[in-house]
């Protein structure tokens, strides 16, 4: 062989040489200096990441009791490549989980990576079900809210849905704090998504939701949801809301809204022809079952709103308890001619008549005396233009007449509690705020939250109350407004042994030529130092429709039971 | 041929590394391929299996070919070359279709790709015409000649299979330049081939505003320029290498334990398997895989320069520049040094046609071997 290709092979062996060293400094390069970054890379690729639920807070009432919890459920589901003994599989699961072994069949033959059994499995079942140490049946657990206590405060608590997250009441408003931080895990997993067995696997543990402990009280929330079923049932009325709160601060210590509906099952409709109805009128009925009126709703609140006008007059110094009025059975407010409910009139009577009377003669002249400017400059120091800020979603606004385009007319029907609108929660705030010295009270239900494992508790604060009438107005309302029970309207609320103030009311519905009403009772007890306030409103009653017949009794009948049991004793009886 | 016998050198320097070779292939091919195997044919030695077997049977033809004398099959160079065309061409027209491919050329139950039998072919054509042109190959009229015989297969074979051409025309390029006396025009093309890489982007928008490429070739360019940009245009593929390559490290995640493999990088037994030697034995795998190539290389150039003639000398240079371009342009792919193009890594990869093929022609050049005598006998 000559030369010249000996040294052009040994030419084309360097050349080739180079080429190869310079593909091991791109290698070098590479698998160095970029390794980070692509290793990086690839692992995001690879990671699989897996949401390890956590926890959900638990709600207890004033007392400890739970009121909503959680209960571990599990999910079975196959993983087909993994099942060895089909037919053992179909029959154990079939009979663990109490269903058709043909439904079993389909979904274990079914050829996917992972098909779901069946879930919500109880713990129980789901433990036995892992004793078997079948092939490809995985058996995951999971946390469900629990409510122990079914209907009880319903349209309060709240539920929650699929993603552990609040839908409506306390569950929504105090989501953040309840939920607490899911964990992951992260696995390995091939290009189809597979998990790789044993391949390495981080893991972060999920941070339980924190405890909340809130006002309501189970006994006395039981209380008033039965005595709201009861005169629901015995008025045939639509719905029946009862609120019961402490007056000095504003913790709710009750707040039944019937019908309730069952919390464990909260997307059942508690209609009788809910077959029927199309999904979006389906929705639409439950979204009206989960609505709490009592928040969500205004009404015209009719006569214990004339708290509210007494209050303001009395604090403005335009009227004394002993001034004297007359009612001939109507009031000419410029061209219209305004009824009073006693046709015949109430004669000649005091302001304190007027109120025990619940004459709207004598309301529309104190209206007058106080003037628009002066009435709405009050409506709006008591707090009753802004929300009461209660820690429930969904709170309604008042409707009131603007200022501008308020004539004496409109002031005259808003003076006896006609013509504009707030609801249930504001009436009672307002009228707490009234008669407890003064000072707006904020109506909650959030008393604490307590972490997990109860190391750490924070008290949650509301915004210390301003004052919106003084000491003296507040004093002359209880005074008055312990007339109206033991000497007016209010009479049917009173109890031996107790002194107790009041207000009723008998609303028209709009539009009032339907004469469909709303019937309600204020009252709070003692009438001399307040601690606590409750109110009822009773949605189109049938038959007798007075708030002073219908609504007062049934407070009465809840003070009477819940007030030993508040630690407020009956007094010596005063012998008359 | 028993009488007088010259004592003859045999390298088994060379066999041995090819042996070496295919069996880490093996393993390689088991790891890379037992997880899909497993899923798709419930086996998951399937692929080994069937590469064993065809190795296996590649190494006994090596070894018959290597005691024949060379120069026997020098007389079907030509029956071989028109062969080629005729192969080519019934493979475009019955051939089997694999990955919408028609690569694939049906005999009785087997099949193999007839590219890898050009290849052989044209080696051994080329050799012989080297050989019988004597001095002429150093003038361009010898030169244009082989060229003349080279490029219309090398042109059939590119419409089939792109790198296939590209690599025919490499081997003639190599054969040519070590038989020619003349070095500069060489030394330009292959300084030109060069600068087209290192000068890709602003080649590549020349090349895009002229309209030269089809499109889907165009967009492998511009996936080599920027994978993570064309990740759906092809880059997917590129980009799964380069995880695999990067996440090895220096001394790679062992043996087994890539997990590109699990689907990422497709294929991951044939064309890409370098990445996963990456991944599993990292930097230190990767080198000493391309440095037993070396040696072969090294081992080639030893029998070429002491061939005892200038045929045999060729057929030892077709054999290097055939093993070494399929390796380099392997290499420069997986690591997206180039832009992608199938091309297998010898003895390694999977695919039955291309170690068949590839034992053969290492049984030609130990053939080439064993015909060097001795000195002390000489």
């Amino acid at each position: 062989m000559r030369t010249s290709h000996r040294a052009k092979t040994a030419v084309l062996c360097l050349l080739l040489c180079l080429c190869m060293a310079g593909l091991m400094g791109r290698l070098a390069y590479l698998m160095i200096w970029r390794a980070e970054e692509y290793s990086e890379k690839a692992e995001d690729l690879h990671q699989r990441e897996r949401t390890i639920k956590a926890a959900r807070g638990r709600i207890l009432d004033a007392n400890g009791v739970v009121l909503a919890a959680n209960r571990t459920v599990c999910t079975v589901s196959v993983i087909y490549s993994q099942v060895t003994d089909r037919e053992h599989v179909i029959r154990v699961l079939a009979e663990e989980l109490e269903m058709e072994e043909e439904t079993v069949r389909r979904r274990v033959e079914k050829r996917s990576s992972r098909e779901i059994v069946r879930t919500n499995v109880d713990k129980a079942v789901g433990d036995r079900i892992r004793e078997y140490h079948l092939d490809g049946v995985k058996v995951d657990e999971d946390y469900r809210r629990d409510y122990p206590y079914g209907e009880l405060a319903s349209k309060v608590l709240g539920f929650t849905g699929g993603d552990n997250q609040g839908i409506i009441g306390l569950e929504v408003q105090y989501d953040s704090v309840l939920k607490g931080t899911n964990g992951t895990i992260l696995t390995m997993a091939d290009a189809a998504g597979v998990e790789i067995e044993n391949a390495f696997e981080d893991r972060i543990e999920p941070v339980a939701g924190n405890d909340l402990r809130v006002s309501l009280d189970v006994n006395i929330q039981k209380y008033a949801q039965q005595a709201a079923e009861e005169t629901m049932e015995r008025k045939g009325a639509k719905k029946v809301s009862v609120i019961i709160m402490n007056l000095k601060d504003g913790a709710i210590l009750a707040m039944a809204n019937v019908p309730e509906f069952d919390l464990n099952d909260p997307f059942t409709l508690n209609l009788e022809n809910a077959g029927a109805l199309s999904a979006s009128e389906k929705q639409d009925q439950l979204n009206q079952m989960w609505r709490n009126p009592a928040i969500n709703d205004t009404y015209e609140p009719g006569s214990t709103a004339k708290i509210i006008t007494a209050a303001a007059a009395l604090e403005a110094g335009v009227v004394s308890l002993e001034d004297t009025f007359s009612c001939p059975g109507f009031r000419i407010v410029e061209d219209r001619k305004i009824r009073c409910h006693k046709v015949g009139g109430h004669g000649t009577e005091t302001f304190l008549e007027g109120v025990m009377n619940s004459c709207n003669p004598v309301f529309i002249d104190v209206g007058q005396r106080l003037g628009i400017d002066r009435y709405c400059q009050y409506f709006e120091q008591f707090g009753l233009k802004k929300k009461t800020g209660i820690d429930l979603p969904g709170e309604a606004g008042t409707i009131m007449h603007r200022k501008e385009n308020m004539g004496l007319v409109e002031l005259a029907t808003v003076s006896f509690g006609q013509s504009f609108q707030i609801t249930p929660i504001q009436l009672i705030a307002t009228a707490a705020s009234i008669v407890n010295g003064g000072r707006r009270v904020t109506p909650h239900f959030g008393v604490e939250v307590i972490s997990a494992d109860g190391a750490n508790v924070r008290r949650l604060s509301y915004p210390a109350g301003e004052r919106i009438i003084s000491e003296e107005t507040s004093a002359a309302m209880r005074q008055v407004l312990e007339s109206v029970v033991s000497e007016g309207g209010g009479k049917k609320a009173a109890i031996e042994g107790y002194r107790i103030g009041g207000k009723t009311a008998t609303s028209e519905k709009l539009p009032r030529s339907l004469k469909k009403y709303i019937s309600s009772f204020i009252g709070f007890v003692p009438a001399d130092d307040p601690q606590v306030i409750a109110l009822i409103t009773i949605d189109e009653p049938q038959g007798v429709y007075y708030g002073g017949t219908i609504a007062a009794p049934v407070i009465a009948d809840i003070f009477r039971n819940i007030l030993p049991y508040l630690g407020m004793e009956q007094s010596e009886l005063s012998v008359d | 041929m028993a009488k007088n016998k010259p004592r003859r050198f045999y390298d088994y320097s060379l066999l041995f590394s090819v042996i070496f070779l295919t069996a880490f292939g093996l393993v390689m091919i088991y790891s890379e391929s037992s997880y899909s195997a497993q899923i798709k044919y419930g086996d998951a030695s399937y692929f080994m299996m069937r590469q064993l077997k065809i190795a296996a049977v590649g190494l006994v033809l090596a070894v018959v070919i290597s005691k024949l004398d060379y120069h026997w099959y020098a007389r079907f160079a030509m029956l071989a070359y028109l062969l080629s065309y005729v192969l080519m061409i019934a493979v475009s027209l019955i051939g089997r279709e694999v990955n919408g491919k028609k690569r694939w050329l049906g005999v009785g139950g087997a099949s193999f790709q007839p590219t890898e039998f050009v290849k052989i072919a044209l080696i051994v054509m080329i050799a012989v015409m080297i050989t019988s042109m004597g001095s002429r190959i150093s003038t361009w009229k010898g030169i244009i000649r082989v060229f003349v015989f080279t490029l219309p297969i090398a042109g059939i074979v590119a419409a089939n299979n792109l790198s296939s051409g590209i690599i025919i025309c490499g081997m003639a390029f190599v054969m040519v330049f070590v038989a020619s006396k003349k070095s500069l025009p060489f030394y330009a093309c292959g300084a030109a081939g060069l600068a087209a890489i290192f000068l890709a982007e602003p080649v590549a928008a020349v090349i895009d505003n002229l309209h030269l490429l089809k499109d889907y070739q165009m967009a492998r360019i511009h996936v080599w320029l920027d994978p993570e940009a064309y990740a759906l245009d092809g880059g997917y593929q590129v980009l799964q290498g380069l995880y695999a390559i990067g996440s090895g490290g220096l001394f790679g995640k062992g043996l087994g334990e890539s997990i590109q493999k699990m689907g990422f990088v497709p294929e991951a037994q044939n064309d890409m398997i370098f990445s996963i030697i990456c991944e599993e034995l990292g930097l230190f795998g990767a080198v000493s895989v391309i440095l037993i190539f070396l040696f072969m290389i090294y081992r080639f150039m030893l029998i070429a320069g002491n061939a005892p003639d200038l045929f045999g000398a060729m057929i030892v240079v077709g054999v290097m520049a055939h093993i070494a371009i399929q390796v380099i342009l392997n290499i420069a792919v997986v690591t997206n040094t180039i832009p992608n193009t199938g091309i297998t890594l010898p003895f390694i990869s999977y695919g039955g046609t291309s170690v068949l093929f590839l034992m053969v022609e290492i049984g030609m050049v130990l053939s080439v071997s064993n015909q060097i005598r001795l000195e002390k006998q000489g």
